[in-house]
């Protein structure tokens, strides 16, 4: 079925696609990933495209940069299906699903406004990731699966 | 105990605990023979929040082990009011210390604390997240009146913002303890702590109603509900009310019923429960320096 789709993104020479990004969460994986136009790569980004798999999806396509595993990880957080296609000339020469990373740091802002990682102190927030959700290294908060999108750190 | 500084009763497995309140209780029978133990010794006290307890008992407690104090003094006098970061307080003050004791308003603030200094660190409360030397004093009270396995414990009150529940509750997950939970709807357990508890294997209920539960408890555990936390003096007053015993309270209780409560209290529990064989929470509050002197001896015993 992708092709078909694939085609209403433009197709990359040489890159990174993430693909069956959850619907809606295309624009906080690029700003996870700290993509945002100005180190000059061409983005194409599909939002709400048909998939087989999840009804509704995104998909991000970053030419002219290969991601590592770490760096995508993170994304796991948010899109837990996503998979990684690394392209070189038009051809996927690697497939990689997003893996839950250990840990995650200054990705999320803690939702407690009073955990100390909000405060003006010399410090990174940073969670330990549960199998539902990410837990505040400082605070003990829990942060719901659900409710990360909401509390991204990314700007 | 295996680390350096007391943070979280979430890290104090049952040995640590049972080392601390061994000490103590060898401290409470001959006081004289830990009197000289840590002469030239210097705690310094970070109290970053208004305390008299809690600092006085640390205070008394390194005194009485033959140290010294070095005190912040009151925030409004310190630098942190010209804007001094925690990380940089710490770092300078332990410079003058052997040890730190640190009370602070926010969540995390002893975590992050601990990682910018080497001497140990003891986490004297944590905004609303923690409390854990309290809690040595309050199993060490448990374990002398009730003891500390075959429990079963209320604990009542403000359990959202009960920093002393908090660490109460996840370090008795380490005893054969059956814990109930009694407070209003909105001031039920935060989400962390009822994940440890869950993921302990506690046996944990939880209930609005005291009387659910009164008989079958070896302790009943009170804490104070603050004014605050309610959007209006009416819904304070209708809900805080409901979680005041007195003398009366205590006929449908066990005669062996232990009463405890971390202190200051303001109306949760009647003068009239003072003199009853149930009050215990003066005895806890004296048990602060035992714990705190067998705490500190541990802590600057250790070969870092």
């Amino acid at each position: 079925m992708t092709d078909d789709h694939q085609l209403r993104v433009s197709k990359i020479r040489n890159g990174t696609v993430i693909d069956h990004v959850a619907a809606g969460q295309a624009l906080n994986v690029l700003a996870i990933l700290g993509i945002d136009g100005t180190s000059g790569e061409a983005v194409s980004v599909g939002m709400n495209v048909p998939s087989d798999r999840l009804g509704r999806k995104d998909i991000v396509k970053v030419e002219g940069r290969e991601l590592s595993q770490s760096e995508v990880d993170v994304l796991s957080l948010i899109a837990p299906a996503a998979s990684i296609n690394i392209v070189r000339d038009y051809d996927v020469v690697e497939k990689n699903r997003v893996v839950r990373p250990d840990a995650v740091a200054s990705i999320i802002s803690c939702p407690n406004r009073n955990c100390i990682s909000n405060a003006d102190e010399p410090i990174q927030s940073r969670f330990t990731v549960l199998s539902d959700g990410v837990r505040c290294d400082y605070c003990e908060t829990i942060v719901r699966e659900d409710e990360v999108a909401a509390n991204l750190d990314v700007n | 105990m295996r680390q350096d500084h007391l943070i979280s009763a979430s890290h104090l497995s049952r040995e640590d605990i049972e080392a601390v309140l061994d000490r103590a209780a060898d401290i409470d029978a001959d006081p004289a023979a830990f009197r000289q133990r840590h002469a030239g010794k210097v705690l310094g006290l970070c109290f970053f929040e208004p305390s008299t307890r809690t600092r006085m008992s640390f205070d008394s407690a390194m005194k009485r082990l033959g140290g010294q104090t070095v005190d912040m003094g009151p925030v409004e006098s310190s630098s942190v009011k010209k804007g001094e970061t925690l990380a940089d307080t710490v770092r300078v003050v332990e410079g003058y210390a052997d040890a730190l004791v640190l009370r602070h308003p926010s969540e995390g603030a002893a975590t992050m604390a601990a990682e910018f200094v080497d001497v140990p660190l003891v986490n004297a409360g944590d905004g609303a997240g923690q409390h854990p030397s309290q809690t040595l004093l309050d199993l060490y009270t448990i374990r002398e009146n009730a003891g500390l396995d075959d429990l079963t414990i209320g604990i009542m009150g403000d359990l959202k913002y009960g920093r002393t529940v908090h660490s109460l509750a996840e370090a008795l997950t380490n005893f054969d303890a059956s814990q109930h939970f009694i407070s209003p709807e909105s001031l039920r357990l935060p989400r962390n702590v009822r994940y440890d508890l869950h993921a302990s294997g506690a046996q944990v209920r939880e209930h609005t109603e005291l009387d659910e539960v009164l008989p079958e408890l070896d302790v009943l555990y009170v804490t104070r509900i603050q004014r605050e936390r309610f959007p209006d003096e009416n819904e304070y007053r209708k809900v805080a009310g409901q979680y005041q015993i007195d003398s009366e309270t205590l006929d449908a209780a066990s005669d062996d019923l232990t009463i405890m409560h971390p202190l200051p209290r303001v109306d949760e529990i009647s003068p009239d429960i003072d003199d009853t064989d149930h009050a215990t929470y003066f005895e806890q509050a004296h048990n602060g320096i035992p714990v705190r002197m067998a705490l500190l001896d541990i802590l600057l015993s250790q070969d870092r």
